[in-house]
């Protein structure tokens, strides 16, 4: 069951979207993502989405795979579309349930904002995807790296991202592992009402904490072991270096922004509301 | 009364990336109060054969029977198998939660639905039983040493007086002495109270000295279910297999080529000791 968390994590398979520079795809998502918000018309819509199905073609990642990692969101994803429903005032109303009416912008701004939001985290899973942690890491590093400057310690903050970002599936395998135990001792985590369930998360919790801990302490010594000091003099065994294939990877994203900020600003396509 | 697989599958995370056939078509039968071995190397799909015991993971395909009741069945009582088959994970001290010991090991008993005082003196017998000292019952399950937490958790389980004890690796991570004395215990547990044990173990030589019945697992397909004898008989592709047999029957099988008529069937050291002995009285 908790095996099925799909958000976050890699999904290895051999695809040009695997093989770009994490810059690159750090970068592009969150161009991606800002572009979601540069326009407001459907013919954007349906720039993004082409640009969205093509991206997803190209990584090779299984649709259903992707879908899957949505699950968590619903919740989040229906109260947005519920509020946008009902509670904007202005535009013809469409019809009324009880005291609350929904309106053409109302309408509008429901669906507009749940596309956004799928986007969105389709759009970032993506990068996750395709992207191991260590990729990702260094990417952000080395994104991050003129800051340094400023005395931020970024190779300390990209290597805690990194761990953290390791520790999502050991701990995952670990909470599945411990629910099991307990369960085989007779623990139901699915019965009873809020307290009681709360309380029946504590034997998963407490040696969960501990094993955490336990890792933590485990891993620091393993580094110092090594003798780990910190980014200061540290060199990397894999550089980042762009390739042809990235500054590819650029153009696209480039030609894709223009499109859309000057599809979604000025191609007149109107859909009944929308 | 026993548990019976028919033609099990288990495919973990199907149709992905991460798609792994865990088990393929096992088909086996532990009667009651059987002692059985399963052996295996990493990965050959030890932990989630015996995980199905108890209906902790659901099979892909095929059926299996708890007291001939298919426990796939809608409306099974999940519950009550689990209270019948206790199941014991590998490195099991890293489920203890409670603030002491006792507590600790009254968890199982409670959700169960005993009294209190049932729960303690259930709780009492199974740390006696699996060697924790009194003093050790009111202190914090943390504050115990490796050998002594693992003891508290076996108790857990014990406990709930399942009627089926499956263990999983029971003696990973501890000295020699440790080993021998909870595996000891077990024995000593299934003699007493014809428990049906299932031992998983990477040790032939531990599964060689208690088990009647051996199961080898590899690449997740049942390779031999057989009498301990029977099975170190293919020690040979047993190596193939990424295992070996225990160290007598290589120096049984030594001391046969060198010309000295002993039985290689021999599985432990002091059935070795006896019948070498016994051969060299009669070469005297």
């Amino acid at each position: 069951m908790i095996r099925d968390i799909t958000i976050g994590q890699y999904y290895p398979a051999k695809s040009i979207l695997h093989r770009l520079d994490p810059r690159v795809k750090l970068v592009s998502t969150l161009l991606y993502l800002i572009s979601l918000f540069l326009f407001r018309s459907i013919a954007g819509y349906l720039v993004a989405t082409v640009f969205l199905i093509g991206i997803i073609r190209a990584s090779r990642v299984p649709f259903g795979y992707i879908v899957k990692g949505l699950k968590p969101v619903i919740m989040l994803l229906m109260i947005t579309v519920v509020f946008n429903l009902f509670l904007k005032k202005d535009g013809e109303i469409l019809f009324t349930v009880w005291k609350l009416s929904v309106t053409t912008v109302g309408l509008r701004n429901a669906v507009y904002m749940a596309v956004r939001l799928v986007y969105l985290i389709i759009g970032s899973s993506l990068m996750t995807f395709t992207t191991t942690p260590n990729e990702l890491t260094d990417g952000i590093e080395a994104l991050l790296h003129p800051l340094n400057k400023i005395h931020v310690p970024v190779h300390e903050v990209a290597m805690m991202m990194s761990i953290a970002l390791r520790f999502i599936p050991i701990l995952l395998e670990e909470t599945d592992k411990i629910m099991k135990a307990q369960q085989a001792r007779g623990a139901d985590f699915e019965s009873g009402n809020i307290i009681q369930r709360a309380k029946a998360m504590i034997p998963i919790l407490v040696p969960l904490f501990v094993s955490a801990f336990r890792r933590a302490y485990d891993l620091a010594m393993a580094m110092e072991a090594r003798c780990y000091r910190g980014g200061e003099g540290r060199t990397k065994m894999k550089p980042l270096r762009y390739k042809g294939r990235d500054r590819a990877a650029y153009g696209v994203m480039a030609v894709y922004l223009v499109a859309v900020v000057f599809v979604g600003r000025y191609v007149p396509l109107k859909v009944w509301i929308f | 009364m026993s548990i019976r697989l028919e033609h099990l599958n288990y495919i973990y995370s199907p149709k992905t990336a991460y798609e792994k056939h865990a088990l393929r078509d096992i088909c086996l039968e532990i009667p009651d109060g059987e002692f059985v071995g399963v052996i295996g190397h990493t990965g050959s799909g030890k932990s989630t054969l015996i995980q199905h015991f108890n209906g902790l993971i659901k099979a892909t395909d095929g059926k299996l029977f708890y007291n001939e009741e298919n426990i796939y069945e809608p409306g099974y009582n999940m519950k009550n198998l689990r209270n019948e088959v206790g199941l014991v994970f590998q490195y099991p001290e890293h489920q203890l939660f409670e603030v002491d010991v006792m507590s600790d090991v009254c968890f199982g008993p409670k959700n169960q639905g005993l009294s209190l005082e049932e729960c303690e003196a259930r709780a009492r017998d199974a740390l006696k039983l699996v060697g924790l000292k009194e003093k050790y019952y009111r202190s914090s399950p943390f504050e115990l040493s490796g050998g002594q937490k693992r003891r508290a958790a076996i108790a857990g389980v014990l406990a709930m007086r399942p009627k089926v004890l499956v263990l999983d690796e029971p003696t990973a991570g501890l000295d020699p002495k440790g080993r021998d004395d909870i595996l000891e215990q077990v024995a000593f547990l299934h003699r007493q109270t014809s428990m049906t044990v299932i031992l998983v173990s990477h040790s032939m030589e531990d599964i060689a000295r208690y088990a009647d019945r051996i199961i080898v697992m590899n690449h997740g397909e049942v390779m031999y279910n057989d009498a301990p004898k029977a099975v170190f008989a293919h020690y040979m592709e047993l190596e193939q297999a990424g295992l070996a047999a225990p160290q007598v029957t290589y120096i049984m099988h030594d001391l046969k080529e060198q010309g000295i008529p002993v039985d290689t069937g021999v599985t432990t050291v002091s059935e070795a000791a006896d019948e070498i002995m016994k051969v060299l009285e009669k070469i005297r």
